[in-house]
């Protein structure tokens, strides 16, 4: 029982598309496959018959700055996103993330595109993106479109994506301005299974004159089926000034929307909504720190 | 075809459906360096570079590195950089062509087991040559994940920094600093390597799964799906009918015995139709094939009906009348009790009584090294089992019931162990490759994955500890009664000894007049609970010396103060009756730690020690120092007879061999054995070769358990090289006519009236006289006497204390340790590199133990399935380790030493509880931390 015969190094993404569609029997992308051999390993996918590889295309390793917004290739590994300057810069959320994933061999090869591309609630790169109003480009054979992150997924662990025509090509994330910032955190548990108790990312504009916070968008994870957009908070929070009593009126409407769970040996609901005010009031804080930082210095 | 270089060379070849690149280099290509911990991408051991970047090659599809470079261990040496060839290279020294990385990791000692090593090495070559400059946070950082269990993180640390600055400056690889012993002899007390370092560092070493051989079958074992269950049926044939499957055996194939077990033969060898299954670890069935994948499809063709029954799950339960029996002598494996004086009498004789509950944790070994057993029958119709094992000789024994055969017709051959901590002590796939090789005919290997180590393996005991201590005003002890109850889960395993050890400790290192224990050893429907460091002494202790923080609290006394008041020492009896008469210095632990914990906290700020001090900038990150003392047996003691065998021989080109069964797991007692022999014939060790766990050619030297080895095992190598010696001195006296006494061992020479005599020289001499330049020693420990008889229930002791420093985010509750002093009574320091290493290992494991390790059991079902759910700490939760040696003699031990392999972790997990109540004030009573539990308490703001 081989987990796969055939594995096809892609050299363009057409040809990882007429790969995927044209295998004689199952066919499954791979980036990284820090998730995906793993499940294969571990009984928990069925084995296919061809793997595509995404690694080589270079058009999906691209990081750079492409008509006034950032791209990131899908298969650009988390520790190259880490370290870049211009995602530091623009997506300080984001990098974080990136730098969180894993450890230093799982960053050299696990991807933002399998991060998105597994559909988990609580993936760090994922929830970065998604405060970060990023867009994903995905390809098929009859072309491209943009899809706002959140439209993605389908359920936990499900994409809306179809698997055998479809593949993430890449995300755009809006360049930063002055006077906006963006943040992200987490909190683990030492024991049992390394996926965050619950993830934060936050992306906030200043008013400068007035130190409102002008315009703010918040992910938090696992909260729910699906990782998306907390907008009842962000609307409380939006217009008004920062300080103590804003953030608890934030952190309120957090436990309000949210819909946390006690999961088996990872968490109560109880320290869920808990540790979801205590990191909403710490990326507010440092992304609103930042954002006087940020004054003045994007070009 | 794909082409990619690896190590420098090209590489043409065909790729595989399914390969990993980590088959690809070990299988194919042979590079066996690059080592298999987990398949999950957890622990790093299988770390290659790929394009110059650490990758886990146990994830990596072999085909991606079609076009890439790929550099592995055996690699590493050839790039040296030339400006340190010229400068620091001491290869002559060291005997092979290292990488100043490789040299670095030898003379720093961070090598144990050696089996995360090629990935610790190549991770940090990747880093050094990203950042020439690195610092100690560029290391943790990038090691976070190259996990290593015997956790020398300290000295990986100080290795790579070193190796770093080497390669920058061109300047030689700066020597660790190490706390020798206060009175180093020649040898003994004085730093030395680990003979087998040279291999672990360059990816040469063997372990057990890095042996092939000629029409080597693969095996698998079918197991219960259920924890407790009656087997109604087994159907094989689909199995046997695989194309490629060469064997399937059942219970009823079995020759011998169908049972095996360390005390109680207790634990089938394969559940027999009709027959009870205890836990989801249990074999029901076993096959052969000619490849592990087609081995493990065939154990999803056999078919087995069991009907589940009642899981008992836990201890107290297993005790309760309405239990159903597990095995046929009921549910109690042992009621161990512990008298002294009258508990009711201390009671009521004291100003002040405490109660209180505690709980540990279940915990996994998570040696690096999953198990691995090759069966092998020879053509003289023997079989030859190689196998990483704790005990060579009750391995041999087993196996040979099983097959049912006379001992002798079994040879076990112990293998380079990645880790054991007492995990390796039981069979594990021993007897089942055997059983596959004796019907195939064909050499058989069966490898445990992470998962089947995880399942299979006896743990450490969960236990409940409920404990009442009675005091004076003054904080005299007066009374201490405790109730144990031990889960040791579905076989006896060395339960019954774990948990006597675990009664015994449980009033701590001290003296009160009054002491009561009962303790229950129950068999439950968990794996088995057997041999894990610290050997019940452990979880006594956490109770213990949780209850003396709250009772130092509750007099208002310091809790240092309290426990010297209370602390054994020479001529205290201790609550088994035994007087202690020399080597008792915990006195002098406590009294260092106390005063460096102090002069530390002094320092930063801090009002007392145990006073919380809130970070200036972040008040919600306190900190506080806790403190904690533990004694631990050295040997079996309790009456059981402790002797092991050593031969020394000394060979015409003048180097020594000492041979023993004794078991290398990466403790380092070769190295202690070259010491020892070494200095009796003051000569250097280089000189010394040690064969070690052939039950053919090495004598046996009994378990590698309850940190004997040194002593028993030491001892015998003393006494059979001193032997030795005396009847070589006696050799040249008769031929040189000289009195004995003039004759001395200079240098791995003679000196007899002015002559230096080659020791090769001395040998022919023996031969000439018809005699053998060999011998043999049985050295017996002193005696002991059994719990409840008094008098001295082991030979020796080793005490510690420590203080933590811990720094809780009362926010979040997480728990960081920052700094451990730790203070260790080993009578003498014989390899003081060794002990460095024992001492680091040590508190990173009582760190795990407080902080990350849980092996989880729902129901008698493992949630607990892989090593993503089981968290070592990594290199980046490693305190700050301070050590002070303590070195009380004891006078039958070698050079005074005793054992130090399990006293360490000990006192490092109630320190750490109690550094978190110092901190926040928060009791914790239950293992491992639960952070939860922190935040709700300090606010209970839920
Ligand atoms: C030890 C370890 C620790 C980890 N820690 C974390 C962590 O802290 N945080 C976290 O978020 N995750 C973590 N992960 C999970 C995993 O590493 C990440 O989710 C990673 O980003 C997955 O990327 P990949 O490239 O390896 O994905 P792959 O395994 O290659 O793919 C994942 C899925 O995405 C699909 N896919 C891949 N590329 C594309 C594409 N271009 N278009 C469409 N679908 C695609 C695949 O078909 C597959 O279904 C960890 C994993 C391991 C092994
Ligand atoms: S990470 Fe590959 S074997 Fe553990
Ligand atoms: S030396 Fe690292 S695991 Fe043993």
């Amino acid at each position: 029982m081989n987990l796969w015969k055939k594995y096809h190094n892609a050299q363009t993404v057409s040809d990882a598309l007429q790969a995927l569609a044209e295998a004689p029997g199952t066919a499954v992308l791979i980036a990284g496959g820090t998730d995906l051999m793993l499940d294969l390993q571990q009984g928990n996918h069925p084995p296919v018959h061809t793997l595509v590889d995404v690694t080589a295309i270079p058009e999906m390793t691209a990081l750079e700055i492409r008509d006034g917004e950032l791209f990131i290739g899908a298969s650009v590994p988390h520790a190259k996103i880490t370290k870049s300057q211009i995602v530091q810069e623009h997506a300080a959320a984001l990098a974080t993330a990136c730098g969180l994933v894993g450890g230093p061999q799982v960053r050299n090869t696990a991807t933002l595109g399998g991060n998105v591309g597994h559909a988990l609630p609580a993936a760090d790169g994922t929830i970065a993106l998604t405060a970060l109003d990023a867009e994903a480009e995905v390809a098929s054979l009859e072309g491209r479109r943009r899809v706002p992150l959140e439209q993605l997924f389908a359920g936990p662990g499900e994409s809306t994506l179809d698997p055998r025509g479809e593949l993430l090509v890449g995300f755009y994330v809006p360049l930063g301005e002055s006077n906006q910032a963006s943040a992200f955190k987490r909190i683990m548990r030492p024991q049992g299974v390394a996926i965050a108790i619950l993830n934060t990312a936050v992306w906030l504009q200043r008013d400068a004159q007035a130190e409102v916070i002008a315009d703010v968008r918040i992910s938090i994870g696992p909260s729910g089926p699906v990782p998306r957009r907390l907008r009842k908070t962000e609307d409380t929070l939006r217009g008004k000034i920062f300080n103590d009593e804003t953030l608890a009126m934030g952190v309120e409407v957090v436990v309000e929307e949210a819909n946390f769970r006690t999961s088996r040996h990872r968490a109560t609901k109880e320290y869920r909504h808990h540790m979801a005010g205590v990191l909403l009031e710490e990326t507010l804080s440092m992304a609103w720190l930042r954002s006087h930082a940020n004054e003045g210095v994007f070009v | 075809m794909m082409n990619l270089q690896v190590n420098g060379k090209p590489i043409e070849i065909e790729p595989q459906p399914g390969e990993t690149l980590a088959d690809l280099l070990r299988v194919r290509l042979g590079l066996t360096g690059t080592k298999i911990g987990c398949e999950e991408a957890e622990c790093g051991a299988c770390t290659v570079l790929v394009d110059g970047e650490p990758v886990v090659s146990c994830a990596y599809p072999a085909e991606r590195a079609d076009g890439k470079e790929i550099l592995t261990i055996e690699g590493l040496a050839s790039l040296t950089p030339n400006s340190y060839q010229k400068v620091g290279d001491r290869s002559d020294e060291l005997g092979s062509e290292l990488h100043p990385l490789q040299e670095a990791f030898i003379t720093h000692g961070a090598i144990q087991c050696g089996f995360c090593t090629p990935g610790q090495i190549l991770t940090a070559h990747a880093l050094i040559e990203e950042k020439p400059d690195l610092t100690s946070t560029d290391v943790r950082k990038a090691l976070k994940d190259t996990l290593c269990r015997c956790a020398g993180y300290p000295s990986i640390e100080k290795a790579i920094l070193a190796a770093a600055d080497a390669i920058r400056t061109g300047e030689p690889v700066a020597p660790p600093t190490i706390d020798l012993s206060s009175k180093p002899l020649k040898t003994i007390g004085d730093i030395n390597f680990r003979p087998d370092a040279i291999e672990k560092a360059t990816g040469t070493a063997k372990f057990t799964d890095d042996l092939i051989f000629d029409g080597m079958l693969h095996a698998r074992v079918k197991r219960s799906d259920y924890p407790h269950a009656i087997l109604e049926s087994l159907d094989v044939e689909k199995a046997r009918a695989l194309p490629g499957v060469v064997c399937v055996l059942t219970a009823t194939d079995i020759p011998g015995e169908n049972n095996h077990g360390l005390v109680i033969f207790d634990w089938p060898v394969l559940v027999g139709l009709g027959e009870r299954v205890r836990y989801m670890g249990d074999a029901l069935a076993i096959v052969a094939a000619e490849s592990e994948a087609i081995a493990a499809e065939a154990l999803t063709l056999i078919e087995a009906e069991l009907s589940p029954q009642e899981v008992v799950d836990n201890p107290v339960r297993a005790r309760e009348e309405d239990a159903p029996d597990l095995h046929e002598s009921g549910n109690l494996l042992k009621h161990i009790k512990v008298r002294k004086g009258d508990v009711e009498e201390g009671f009521a004789d004291s100003d002040i009584t405490l109660e209180h509950t505690f709980y540990t944790q279940t915990t996994d070994h998570a040696f690096l090294e999953p198990e691995c057993s090759i069966a092998r029958p020879t053509e003289d119709g023997r079989m030859e089992i190689y196998v990483g094992s704790q005990i060579p000789y009750a391995d041999r024994n087993q196996v040979a019931r099983a097959l049912g055969w006379p001992e002798k017709r079994v040879r076990v051959m112990g293998q380079l162990m990645g880790g054991g901590f007492g995990g390796k002590e039981d069979i594990a796939g021993q007897i089942h490759a055997a059983l596959l090789a004796d019907v195939t005919g064909r050499p058989v290997k069966l490898l445990f994955d992470r998962q089947e180590s995880l399942l299979v393996h006896p743990k450490r005991h969960a236990t409940q500890i409920k404990l009442k201590v009675g005091a004076k005003n003054d904080g005299q002890l007066t009374a201490v009664r405790t109730e144990l109850y031990g889960d040791t889960g579905a076989y006896a395993s060395l339960g019954e000894k774990v948990m006597g050890r675990a009664t015994a400790h449980s009033s701590g290192p001290y003296e009160m007049p009054h002491m009561r224990a009962d303790c229950y050893a129950m068999y439950t429907n968990n794996p088995p609970a057997g041999a894990f460091r610290g050997f019940g002494a452990l979880q006594g202790q956490f109770a213990i010396e949780n209850m003396m923080d709250r009772l130092a609290e509750a007099l208002d006394i310091d809790p240092v103060e309290l426990r010297r008041m209370n602390a054994l020492q020479v001529g205290s009896t201790t609550n088994t009756g035994q007087i202690l008469r020399e080597s008792t210095g915990l006195m002098e632990c406590l009294d260092k730690i106390d005063a460096e914990m102090r002069r530390l906290a002094k320092d930063d700020g801090y009002e007392s020690p145990f006073a919380p001090l809130p970070a200036p900038r972040s008040p919600h990150l306190v900190r506080s120092w806790g403190f904690a003392v533990a004694y631990k047996n050295t040997g079996f003691g309790g009456g059981a007879p402790d002797k092991a065998s050593a031969e020394v021989e000394l060979y015409p080109d003048g180097t020594l061999e000492v041979r023993t069964s004794s078991a290398e797991l990466g403790q380092g007692l070769v190295t202690v054995l070259q010491m020892v022999a070494a200095e009796e014939f003051a000569m250097s060790p280089q000189r010394v070769k040690v064969l070690v766990m052939d039950t053919d050619l090495t004598p046996d030297g009994g378990p590698t358990t309850a940190s004997r080895q040194t002593y028993v095992t030491g001892n015998a190598a003393r006494y059979a090289a001193k032997t030795l010696r005396e009847a070589i001195t006696t050799t040249l006296a008769e031929k040189y006519d000289q009195p004995p006494d003039q004759i001395r061992f200079v240098e791995g020479l003679a000196q007899v009236n002015g002559h230096k005599i080659p020791l090769g020289d001395a040998v022919a001499l023996m031969k000439a006289e018809g005699r053998e330049p060999r011998v043999m020693y049985e050295y017996w420990a002193p005696e002991t006497q059994p719990l409840g008889e008094g008098g001295d229930m082991h030979f020796a002791f080793s005490f510690a204390a420590q203080a933590v420093e811990v720094e809780v985010n009362t926010r979040t509750g997480e728990v960081d340790v920052l700094r451990v002093v730790v203070a260790n009574d080993v009578g003498k320091a014989l390899n003081p590199l060794g002990l460095k290493g024992q001492i680091e290992g040590g508190v990173v494991m009582g760190v795990g133990h407080a902080l990350t390790e849980n092996y989880i059991i729902e129901g008698g079902v493992p949630f607990t399935d892989r090593l993503a759910r089981y968290r070592m700490p990594n290199i980046t939760q490693t305190p700050e380790i301070i050590s002070f040696i303590v070195e009380h003699p004891t006078e039958d031990g070698p050079y005074g030493a005793k054992g130090v392999g399990e006293i360490v972790s000990i006192p490092t997990i109630p320190a750490i509880t109690n550094a978190i109540y110092n901190a926040v004030g928060v009791r914790i009573d239950r293992l491992p931390v639960d952070q939860e539990l922190i935040v709700k308490e300090i606010g209970d703001k839920y």
